[in-house]
């Protein structure tokens, strides 16, 4: 498989998750592991630019797969614009729910055209949890990012 | 969590894989997009000695309209789906309901033939096969058959598959995909639901007066109210059919809530989808 743009060849366990995977094997820890049977979203990586559960799939499922993980969201020192809207909105507290938000925020700036509604952000990010902000800042960051201008309620 | 020890097979084609389920029957299980059995092998619910992922497999991921239906192959995952101009135009309902599954990360890598062989009671897709007399197509090395979406389905998790086969894929009428209603009631955005109902019905220029109501949630295994069917049949009154649907079943209580509670989401969600239905069969646009 390729991850963030660098081939990666191994042989894996086939009961080894992608987020172990990721984790153990490559070392890439930016991907967090939560709940571990695809409720949190903690664990959310783009698949060939789709997001999935990382704790749902097998490492060997994503074999010949491109897989990007947060950490490749940055290029060095310069934020992508979803992190640097997650970071200037305070999108985050603990950043624990924070890698899988951004990469489900990076599937759908890749998408969407026009500025999606606070409802329609909401919806999207359904299957992210996140215990601390009580998701308003989340949300903005996303309108942020996504170029939203109107202000929604709140 | 991690999954318990098992053989990882990546048959390249449909034969291959076929020939696997010969050789291990009852001790493999089929992988698609994982997103059912990947949990029950986290949690251990399932601990198969041989995984047989078919992802790798061509020619699964097709949508075919054929004259009074559509094909879909087992590999479609929801998110196809939900998104397909042809599906949006032929399967409204399947439309509808799959943006219901889920969460948009599931939807992505769950397929409509993994959710039919898994064959959850509270699915979505089981029930819309139910309500558009759809049938399920399955392989094995001796041969392929198609069942009707009324025998294939058994009880919780149990289908009229057997070991050596594999869906293949599942095939959705669409006589009446036009007069369609769908309705779901789920605790939080993305849970499963908690009762669905997706109701079809005939041109009101059809003297059929043919009707379908499908509900998942309410029985071991997705059913259709005949009780509900005739109601509408005969008055065209979404309110009766509620009423006899909330009658027909006593699903059990749990957790998530009282068999009382369960029949009037039964009320509820009926006469929704009802309503939606005859509402498009007049010509206009429901509400909402």
């Amino acid at each position: 498989m390729e991850v963030n743009g660098r081939a990666v060849t191994t042989e894996v366990d086939g009961r080894m998750l992608l987020s172990d995977f990721l984790r153990g094997v490559i070392g890439l820890t930016g991907t967090h592991v939560g709940c571990e049977h695809g409720y949190c979203g903690s664990c959310t990586v783009l698949i060939d630019g789709a997001s999935a559960r990382s704790c749902l799939m097998l490492a060997a499922q994503a074999n010949g797969s491109m897989v990007s993980t947060v950490e490749g969201l940055a290029d060095g020192e310069q934020l992508s614009i979803v992190q640097q809207a997650f970071k200037s909105c305070h999108g985050l507290q603990c950043g624990f729910c924070t890698p899988g938000l951004l990469m489900a925020v990076s599937e759908m700036a890749a998408e969407t055209a026009s500025s999606p509604s606070r409802d329609l952000i909401r919806e999207q990010l359904a299957g992210n949890l996140c215990r601390c902000t009580g998701y308003h800042q989340i949300v903005d960051a996303v309108e942020q990012a996504l170029g939203s201008t109107s202000r929604g309620p709140r | 969590m991690k999954p318990p020890k098992f053989r990882y097979h990546a048959p390249s084609s449909l034969d291959e894989a076929l020939d696997l389920l010969a050789t291990y029957g009852d001790d493999a299980v089929v992988l698609s997009g994982g997103q059912s059995l990947i949990p029950m092998l986290n949690l251990r619910l399932a601990r198969p000695a041989e995984v047989v992922d078919i992802a790798r497999i061509d020619g699964l991921g097709y949508v075919e309209a054929g004259e009074c239906s559509v094909s879909v192959g087992a590999l479609v995952t929801h998110r196809k789906m939900e998104t397909d101009p042809e599906v949006a135009r032929l399967l409204p309902m399947a439309r509808e309901a799959a943006g219901l599954i889920g969460f948009r990360a599931i939807r992505n890598r769950g397929t409509v033939g993994g959710s039919v062989a898994h064959a959850d009671p509270s699915a979505e897709w089981p029930a819309v096969l139910l309500a558009l007399d759809g049938s399920v197509e399955m392989r094995s090395s001796s041969g392929v058959r198609q069942v009707d979406a009324s025998d294939f389905f058994k009880s919780v998790f149990t289908t009229a598959r057997r070991p050596d086969e594999i869906v293949s894929s599942v095939r959705f009428g669409s006589r009446f995909a036009g007069n369609w209603g769908f309705s779901e009631f789920q605790r939080r955005t993305g849970d499963f639901a908690v009762v669905v109902a997706a109701v079809a019905c005939a041109d009101s220029s059809d003297r059929s007066g043919e009707t379908r109501v499908a509900l998942a949630g309410v029985a071991d295994r997705p059913v259709r109210c005949a009780e509900a069917e005739a109601a509408l049949a005969d008055a065209s009154d979404p309110r009766a059919a509620a009423e006899a649907a909330r009658d027909a079943f006593d699903p059990a209580g749990d957790a998530h809530g009282s068999t009382a509670y369960r029949k009037q989401l039964v009320y509820a969600q009926v006469l929704r989808a009802a309503t939606q239905a005859l509402t498009r069969r007049a010509g206009r646009r429901p509400d909402g």
